[in-house]
Formats: structure tokens, sequence, C-alpha cells
């Protein structure tokens, strides 16, 4: 379904609007259920869920035991039997709680099945540092997800495509991570009223630009747009790129924007060294390598874990200067 | 092994309880002055719990901890100073400002970490019940954990290993009767977790955890029987936490009523036990308000010590990463 037009926007935050994709995709969808750790009474910790579990019943909205293995496995059995399952994973780092239920059950059911089984299961959990929550409420790591055949995930980075692209996530057959970013909960942005799906599939031109490309997602969208606004003054007209669906990648439209600007930067929030950014980086070259006049650029956190100090955090997650200081750094200027 | 009650045990168990609270509540003060930055999870309320327990322990004893977890690090002998520099994420902290409050530690004092991660504590304790066994020594570690965490998977493998191998390990439970905002009966189908002892093959002891006395003296028989190769034991500890989840005030949700939470004050360890030393002799209405002041100096010393300490150097990022 193509994105909507949005005829009766109103102005929601990122958080209202998730919790609006996941009404209407309960309201759509019988056989979907949403579980979690405290989204029932409380809503969620993030809030996100409030009102759902008064609105559905509590058979329609679980709060769970603190049991991350089984909450995943819940949603694989249940998905594999004619459920459609959306999960709430508190954090992306509790990924480690279950990850064997998401690497070698989730994502390999059905090929294993021969294609036999679907598994139309949605994760929604949040990523991001820069809210003082050290190193295992902070991290990045939808590497860890891209790195998974039969598992997609998509980084909403505004109010809009948080909708969209969870409305999106439900819909589909196949096992969806939706990475949400903690940072990004009172941003407000502009809303349809209506219900509207997000291709996976196809990337965001969130700033044309003529002779410099940089590619980011998640919050890092937002600061690399403010990058793009500074680099102005130094003869540098960016296009930003947000992919928004990391798994599948839309490297065409990527690899278009790199022909016509010849110069690229990859950003993400995530370590950089083996990131998804690499990959990224290794597409633009195998594609486009006649058309490059620069080295491709990343910017990505240090490598080591998120630190809690707020001194040592503040330097710690890319932002835009660190993104001009890479692009000056690129190009000699 | 009943361990006799003297006067000197008495009152430390009383120090360690009013240290864990006026540490504990200036904390809060802080965080909402916006001097602590991140998730503040306080122990007002369970403190006779670590007190009861960290008694019968020495700096070669380990401790795992939880996000909940100043408590632990106060009663195994962690000093305001740090702690509180830790908190303020300065480079003076315990940790260099690099953990926080959901990663307070302190190898020297064999405190192995507050952990951000539900359940990430008992397999941690049950390797170090290993390692004390592995190296013949008699220490001991003890492994706190919430009602909530005895839902991950992470607490059954060590329990199921520690029985296995007969590890000197004590499963403190601190039942507090929520996982966050979610009831017990919510998120369990069980009421007591000491239940879960039986599947491991260790004894499962219940225990009042608002009376120190009570818990020091169950805990002392754990730990006995650990030291004496026994093998480990579940001991489960009633409480309740004051505060809310995070926080003091919190997210303001009504998952718990008021009444509940006046009835469980009229409970409060400290009250209790400074009424009880009172009637027994042991400290004066007066001594008791000393022993409070003194607390309170040694913590504005503390605050002093984290204002003035510098933060850590950018530099510090990717140090610490390998050794
Ligand atoms: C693996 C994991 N899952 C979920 C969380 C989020 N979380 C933090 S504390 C908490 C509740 C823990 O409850 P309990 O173990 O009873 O400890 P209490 O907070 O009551 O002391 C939850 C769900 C987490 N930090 N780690
Ligand atoms: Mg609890």
């Amino acid at each position: 379904m193509a994105e909507a037009v949005a005829t009766k926007a109103r102005t929601l935050t990122y958080v209202a609007a998730i919790n609006e994709a996941v009404r209407t995709v309960l309201k759509e969808q019988p056989n979907a259920f949403a579980a979690g750790e405290d989204i029932g009474g409380a809503g969620g910790v993030y809030g996100y869920f409030h009102g759902l579990q008064a609105e559905f019943g509590a058979d329609r909205v679980y709060d769970t035991p603190i049991s991350e293995k089984g909450i995943i496995g819940l949603g694989v059995g249940a998905g594999a039997t004619g459920c459609r399952p959306i999960l709430d994973l508190m954090f992306m780092d509790f990924m480690g709680e279950c990850m064997d239920e998401i690497a070698n059950q989730l994502a390999k059911m059905r090929y294993m099945f021969g294609g036999a089984a679907n598994l139309p299961v949605t994760v929604l959990t949040m990523a991001g540092a820069g809210a003082s929550l050290a190193a295992q409420h902070s991290q990045s790591l939808e590497a860890w997800v891209c790195h998974l055949p039969g598992v997609k995930i998509c980084m909403p980075c505004t109010p809009y495509d948080a909708k969209g692209l969870i409305i999106s996530a439900a819909r589909d057959d196949n096992p969806v991570f939706v990475v949400l970013n903690k940072m990004s909960l009172a941003m407000k942005g502009e809303v349809p009223e209506e219900t509207y799906a997000i291709p996976l599939s196809k990337a965001n031109i969130v700033r044309p630009g003529s002779n410099y490309t940089i590619v980011a997602w998640g919050r890092m969208v937002h600061e690399a747009v403010a990058a793009a606004n500074k680099l102005k003054d130094l003869g540098v007209d960016a296009e930003v790129i947000d992919p928004r669906t990391l798994q599948p990648f839309d490297t065409a439209t990527v690899v278009q924007s790199v022909k016509k600007t010849h110069r690229a930067m990859i950003v993400h929030e995530a370590v950089r060294f083996g990131g998804f950014g690499g990959e990224i980086a290794s597409q633009i070259q195998e594609l486009a390598f006649d058309y490059l006049d620069a080295p491709i650029g990343r910017v990505g956190a240090p490598f080591s874990p998120v630190p809690f100090s707020p001194a040592l955090e503040k330097h710690y997650v890319p932002n835009a200067d660190a993104i001009v200081a890479g692009v000056k750094a690129q190009l000699g200027i | 092994m009943a361990v006799t009650l003297t006067d000197s045990i008495l009152k430390d168990l009383h120090l360690r309880m009013v240290r864990i609270r006026r540490f504990e509540e200036t904390a809060g003060k802080m965080m909402e002055s916006g001097k602590i930055p991140g998730a503040l999870h306080l122990y007002v309320g369970e403190e006779a719990v670590a007190s009861g327990v960290m008694a019968h322990l020495s700096n070669d004893d380990q401790i795992t901890s939880t996000h909940r977890g100043h408590g632990h690090l106060i009663a195994k002998g962690g000093e305001f100073s740090p702690m509180m520099a830790e908190l303020f994420g300065k480079a003076t902290g315990y940790c260099k400002g690099k953990g926080g409050s959901m990663h307070i530690s302190n190898m020297k004092l064999g405190m192995l970490g507050a952990n951000g991660i539900v359940g990430g504590g008992p397999p941690i304790a049950m390797g170090a019940a290993f390692s004390n066994k592995f190296r013949k020594t008699k220490n001991v570690a003890c492994c706190f954990f919430g009602d909530g965490a005895s839902n991950e998977g992470s607490f059954h493998e060590a329990a199921n290993m520690a029985g296995l191998y007969k590890l000197p390990v004590i499963f403190v439970c601190e039942n507090n009767g929520y996982g966050e905002y979610t009831p017990q009966r919510n998120h369990q189908a069980i009421v007591d977790v000491a239940d879960r002892a039986a599947g491991y093959g260790m004894p499962g002891v219940i225990v009042d955890g608002m009376d120190v006395v009570a818990v020091f003296e169950a805990a002392g028989e754990a730990i006995a029987r650990a030291r004496a190769g026994e093998g480990p034991t579940l001991l489960e500890c009633k409480t309740y936490r004051f505060y809310d989840h995070v926080g003091v005030r919190g997210m303001g949700l009504t998952y718990r009523t008021d009444d509940e939470l006046e009835e469980w004050k009229k409970k409060d360890p400290i009250d209790l036990f400074e009424g009880r030393l009172k009637e027994q002799g042991i400290l004066s209405e007066a001594e008791i308000q000393a022993v409070h002041a003194a607390v309170a100096a040694d913590i504005e010393k503390a605050i002093a010590f984290a204002e003035s300490s510098p933060f850590p150097d950018p530099s510090a990022i990717e140090q610490d990463v390998y050794a």
C-alpha cells in the first residue's frame, strides 16, 4: 500500500504516533495481540501503550513477566500458528536475553521449514544513547538484526514514520523489528489521522542536495539535516537520505544519489567499527566506484560501551558537529 | 548454627541500615535537583535485607546486586564519597563515572556490580561461588535479586548449576511484591519465590525482610551451610519499597495504593529496630540521634566531594575497554 496523502494531519508526538499505530493494528487485525513488560496496566515505561489495555482488554494487551526469552518465544509460537503478535522489548539492549529466540528461531523457522511457516511478528524496541542510562540501556544494536537473514528492521525517526512503519511492520508476514529512539519520544510532527503504511523498502530523501550524500538513520537523521544546514556555507549542498528500513535496504536510492553527488558519508549512532554503515559503504563502492570523487566517510560512536557520565556521553554520541567535522576532514576543507 | 546477638552486632546492623536510608534519601533529592543524571532506583524500605545479610560477609565474600544496588554496596562497606561521585558521573567515582547508579561496584569490597540487566546477577554469583570452591576458599557469594528477576531464565540456570555443583552461594530474593509497576500476582503464579528452591535441590527459606534480626539469623544459617560445603540456599525476604520503582515519585502511576504503602511503612525496618534497641536498653534515643547525625555529616562530606570532583576527561571514553 502506498503512503497516504496527508489529508487530516494533526501534530502528534512520537509516543502518540506509536500508540496510534498499535491501536490501528489491534483494530484492523483480530488476531493481533500485544505483549510485553509493563505495557498493560502501566502503558509501558515510555508510555506508548497508554490506554490500550483499557480499550482492547487484557486478552489483547498482555503484561508479561520479566522473561524476554519467553516474550519472543511467545511470538514465535503464536505467530507460526495464526496470531499476529506485537511484542515489546523494553530496551534493545535486552536482546541479549532472547537472542536465541530471535536469531535461531524467529529468523530461521520459515527457511528451515522450506517456506511452510509464516512469522508475522512485530517487535517494538527502544534504542539510543543520550539519557545517561549507561552501558546496558543505551545501545544501538541494529547491526545485530541486520545480520540475520529472515528478519526485517526499520528505524523510524519522526512521528509520521513511526505510525506508517509500525502499520507496515504489523501487516508484513515476516518478523519485523521496529527500532525506536528514546531521545525522540517528545518530538512532534504531522501525522495523518487516517491509516497509512510506509513501505518497508523505500528510502526517504529528507533533504535534497546536489554535491554530497549523507545517509543517516534513526535519530541521526536530524543531526545529519542540521549538519547539512551548517555545511551550506562551505559550499557543500548535502542530500540527506534516511533509508528508514535497513533490511531490506533501498540501495538503489542511495546509489542514484551518489552517482549525482560523487561523495558520501554514512552516519549511525551505533559503534562505528563493524557497524552497518560499513555494509552501505561497501555497496556504494561496488555499484558506483567510478562515480566517487572521495573515499566514503563514516561517522559513528567510538569503540567502547556507552559511558554513564554526561561529560563522556556527550562526546560519545555522534552529532551534527561530528558530522560536519567528518565531512570537512574528508574533503580537506 | 545460632550466632549470639551481641550489642555490637545489633549496633552494627542499625548503623548499616541508617547509612543506607540516609544515603538514599539524599540521592533522591540530588536526582530531583538535577545533580544526578540518569535512572535512580532507591532502596528505601528494604534496608534490613542488605544489612542483615552483609553483616556476615567479609571483603573476600562476593555479592552481586541489582539495578537497586546502592544499599547493597553501602552494607558491603561502600564509602559515601566515591559512591556519590559515581552517581554524579565524576572521575573520582568508584567506576570513574563510567557506570553510574546502575553499574556501581567495587571489586575490593567483593561487590560485583549493580546491574542494568534484570537477572544479570545470578549467573555471575554462581560463577563467583564456583571460583570460591575451585580456589578452595571458605568464601561465599550472595546474589540479591527481585521477585521480578526470579522470572528470568538466567536465575533458573544459575540456581540449577549451583544446586548441582553444591556451590557456596545464597540467592537472596528481595520480594517487594512488584516488578516495576506489575504486582507479583500478575507476573508469577506463586506467592513464595522460595518454592522455586525445591526444583534445584536447595532449601527455600522465607523470612520477614522488614526485620533485620530475622534476616541476620536466617542469612547466618544459610551462609554457615554454604561455608561448610553444604551448598546453596534460596532465602526469600518479604519486603517493600517505599519510593517508586525509579526515582522518588516516579511516573505517578496508580499501580499500588497509598493504603498499602502506609501499611508497609508501619513496618519500617529502621523504626521497628530502633524501638527494639531502646526497649532493650542497647541504644538511647539520644544515641540513636547521634548515629543519624554522624551519618548525615558523612553524607554532607560526600556531596561536597562529589561536587568539587572533576568530570572525566573525554580521553577516558576509549580507556578500560580492554586489559
Ligand atoms: C533484562 C531486563 N528486562 C527488563 C528490564 C527493565 N526493568 C528494570 S527493573 C525491572 C523490575 C525488576 O523487578 P524486581 O526484580 O522485582 O526488582 P525490584 O525493582 O522490585 O527491586 C524491570 C522490568 C531490565 N532492566 N532488564
Ligand atoms: Mg520486585
